[in-house]
């Protein structure tokens, strides 16, 4: 099978790293050959964060170019547009609503850009708009947004629901496993 | 069974599996994970030591005495480490040494972009350059067999690619070893008698390991299907990016040993496939080898000394097809990192801006102090300058800059290399202000304990560092400590220790809100009704506090109800939360 590219993008401090776990653990156990790479420090204080999952028969380079990302998964909105150019032509983008201000906007030296997503729209990129913040609140935790976007993720692809579960069961702890088992649920149903 | 590792654990998982039985390292992003790691192992023995050159020593002393051992650093660490490397290469080892390196290619974490592989030509020390978690496991275990075999510590380069990407590993069993120790003078005291008679077996060992190198499995070629007619050398990380566009279809020579290079396979290499192209990140290291050794290569010309590679670098340096992408024509705002909500460095950075004074900085979370809006800082050079760059500076400008310049350095830095600085400031009297910020962890690295913490590696009670006494006891007279959610406190201190004529220390101290230990208060909110939209806040730079519709808005989700911001608001807008 051909590598397929998933990018995860959002602020420090928004989960990314669970999901990137969650996405690992389920593709080892597929029986794919996997990269997963992200870069610690910085990136960790509240700045923009970035993770590429690879998968396929054979993964060579950890890292996702322009034009290369057969998914973007971005847990804020602004996140998505600052990296769509590595999405590859008839890619996909699944994008938390939630708007996260960055400092240069709270300090009032720039604009929040409001229409990214509607200019992605219009420029033929196909965007999955989700409000994972509330769905995650329904689940239980605002903090179970990066799995209700895994659990939109899913859909996508051909692995069936029980194993993304499995996955789940093996990454989080288990007082936890429930809240992000309904969270994937909202995510995938919603 | 098969793992997903980040290259760190792998690396550390090798080392284990290898025998060895202490590692001391001192934290630095891209290398901290390969330490910490390794800190999970039950039968094994290791630490956070003050810094890099006490670690390598450690790691030495551990190895003479007949044990396997290692040290961790990032790239500038060894640096630091650089004293005793350069004579470890004279005395070598018993039992096996190996000193691993984390490159920051592209500076994610870092105040520069050094290539390390100039330290294991100038050490005279072999290197190997794993390209992945597999590679970073297996080749700690050669590393060892090479270390012993040839008598010498062994330098196991990663980069931040491969050692924060995550590939499959398999993991192997552990094997104990262990050597008698027996007294050598001749060998291991480098008086320069002794020395003088070691430095020929530093060449002749080069000789004997360049002849390794030759047939090593380390290095390898991976011929072409014939597609293209040249040929590429490469290493690292460089190589997965020519395997993801170019697969079989270029001859490739793969070296995973780059320190000392072969001589033979390279000219053979060459001979087969006519052209080629060398691709290695930052400086032309193995490019001005072959050059050296009579073989005509492209590199540096056609490939930056500058930043990261991807696949995208080789690609368009053979310009081969772009891939098809989509742009926005909408201007996207930078997202840097910051101090986080209630990050205790704040208060302090805010009455130093305030007051507009000169601060010199140091290497940590604190750096960021330097970002809009505070603007806080005048220099960062490396760990500990800001403690003896001041004395210099205030030895320079005398009465113009003494009362008004401040140098702040985090605790963790502070026990590294900022104590030193301080010993000059009390001995050599320059009339300087020193600030400690003890937020009690090291925080830009993910928290690592250090001496002023009382806590080791594994969190367990330590020994522990008082800061005010040691600053007493180098000849520091005036040492205070302050709370910076004080803003009011802090200005006083810093305002009078200035006045001061004689050398001062302010520690300022309160633990990093993202300690578990340390528990976030109800989040406050704005009363829209006393909020004047001064936007006075709006220069305190708290990621929690933004502007909307004429007034602050604070974000529940990041306020940890620190309460500096109500200090800071001349119309008490800012209220803590009604219990419902």
């Amino acid at each position: 099978m051909a590598t397929k590219n998933i990018m995860i993008v959002g602020v420090g401090g928004q989960g990314s790293l669970l999901a990137s776990k969650l996405l690992g653990r389920l593709l080892v156990d597929e029986g794919f050959d996997v990269k997963v790479s992200e870069v610690h420090g910085m990136s960790q204080r509240g700045g923009s964060v970035v993770t590429y999952v690879k998968f396929g028969d054979k993964v060579y380079s950890p890292v996702i170019e322009e034009g290369e990302a057969d998914f973007i998964v971005s847990f804020e909105k602004i996140e998505a547009a600052r990296y769509i150019k590595n999405l590859k032509k008839d890619g996909t983008v699944i994008v938390n609503t939630q708007q996260i201000d960055p400092m240069p906007v709270i300090i009032g030296n720039e604009f929040y850009p409001e229409n990214v997503l509607d200019e992605m729209t219009a420029k033929g990129v196909h965007v999955d708009a989700i409000d994972a913040l509330s769905l995650a609140s329904e689940a239980g935790s605002a903090k179970a947004c990066n799995i209700v976007l895994m659990g939109r993720l899913a859909k996508y692809f051909d692995i069936p629901y029980e194993k993304w579960e499995a996955a789940i069961a093996k990454c989080v702890k288990p007082s936890f496993i429930e809240i992000n088992e309904k969270a994937f649920s909202l995510g995938y149903d919603n | 069974m098969k793992e997903l590792m980040i290259g760190n654990a792998a690396l550390a998982r090798g080392l284990y599996e290898a025998g060895c039985s202490v590692i001391s390292s001192y934290p630095g992003t891209p290398s901290t994970e390969i330490t910490e790691e390794f800190a999970k192992f039950d039968d094994v023995y290791c630490e956070w030591a003050p810094n890099e050159k006490v670690a390598a020593e450690t790691a030495f002393g551990a190895s003479l005495r007949g044990k396997r051992s290692a040290c961790c650093m990032k790239h500038v660490g060894l640096n630091v480490a650089a004293d005793p490397l350069f004579t470890m290469s004279y005395t070598g080892v018993n039992a096996g040494m190996v000193i691993c390196v984390a490159d920051d290619p592209g500076m994610h974490s870092s105040q520069n972009e050094q290539d390390s592989r100039h330290y294991a030509i100038a050490a005279k020390i072999p290197m190997l350059e794993p390209s992945d978690s597999q590679e970073a496991l297996d080749f700690a275990k050669i590393a060892y067999e090479i270390s012993e075999q040839f008598d010498t510590p062994v330098l196991i380069k990663m980069c931040t690619r491969v050692a924060h990407s995550q590939s499959i590993v398999k993991k192997g069993e552990r094997t104990e070893t262990e050597k008698p120790y027996q007294k050598n003078p001749r060998k291991y005291i480098m008086a320069p008698a002794n020395a003088i008679a070691r430095h020929p077996f530093v060449e002749e060992r080069t000789d004997k390991l360049i002849e390794y190198a030759e047939t090593s499995p380390l290095n390898r070629i991976e011929e072409g299907n014939g597609t293209y007619d040249f040929g590429i050398i490469t290493s690292s990380t460089s190589y997965q990016y020519v395997k993801e566009v170019f697969g079989n279809s270029v001859s490739v020579l793969k070296l995973g040993m780059v320190h000392p290079l072969p001589v033979k396979m390279i000219q053979d290499f060459a001979a087969k496939v006519g052209k080629v192209y060398v691709i290695e990140e930052l400086d032309p290291i193995i490019e001005n080898y072959c050059k050296t050794i009579g073989v005509n290569v492209v590199g540096k010309e056609k490939f930056s000394i500058l930043g990261e590679f991807s696949q995208k670098t080789v690609a368009a340096a053979f310009e081969l097809e772009k891939k098809e992408n989509v742009c926005l024509d909408t201007a996207i705002p930078v997202r840097p990192p910051m101090m986080c909500a209630g990050c205790p460095h704040r208060g302090m950075y805010y009455v130093l801006a305030k007051n507009k004074i000169t601060v010199l900085g140091d290497i940590g979370c604190y750096t960021l102090g330097s970002m809009p809006p505070l603007n806080a800082l005048d220099m960062t050079l490396c760990m500990g300058a800001s403690v003896s760059g001041i004395h210099g500076f205030n030895k320079a400008g005398g009465s113009e800059t003494e009362n008004q310049t401040v140098c702040v350095i985090g605790d963790s830095t502070f026990m590294h290399s900022g104590v030193t600085g301080l010993i000059n400031i009390a001995y050599n009297q320059s009339n300087s202000t020193v600030i400690i910020l003890d937020n009690s962890i090291t925080g830009m690295t993910g928290h690592q304990q250090n001496p002023t913490t009382g806590r080791n590696i594994k969190g367990d009670p330590a020994g522990k560092v008082d800061l005010e006494s040691l600053c007493h006891s180098v000849g520091i007279r005036s040492v205070r400590v302050v709370d910076p959610y004080n803003l009011g406190e802090c200005e006083k201190a810093v305002k009078e220790e200035l006045a001061k004529n004689e050398p001062s220390v302010i520690i300022s101290r309160r633990p990093c809100v993202l300690l578990k230990y340390v528990k976030p208060k109800k989040p406050l909110h704005v009363n829209t009704e006393k909020c004047r939209g001064c936007k006075r806040c709006m220069k305190f730079g708290c990621p929690a506090i933004s502007f909307r519709d004429g007034h602050a808005v604070v974000d529940s989700t990041l306020c940890i109800g620190c309460g500096v911001c109500a200090g800071l608001c001349p119309f008490d807008a800012f209220e803590s939360e009604v219990e419902e």
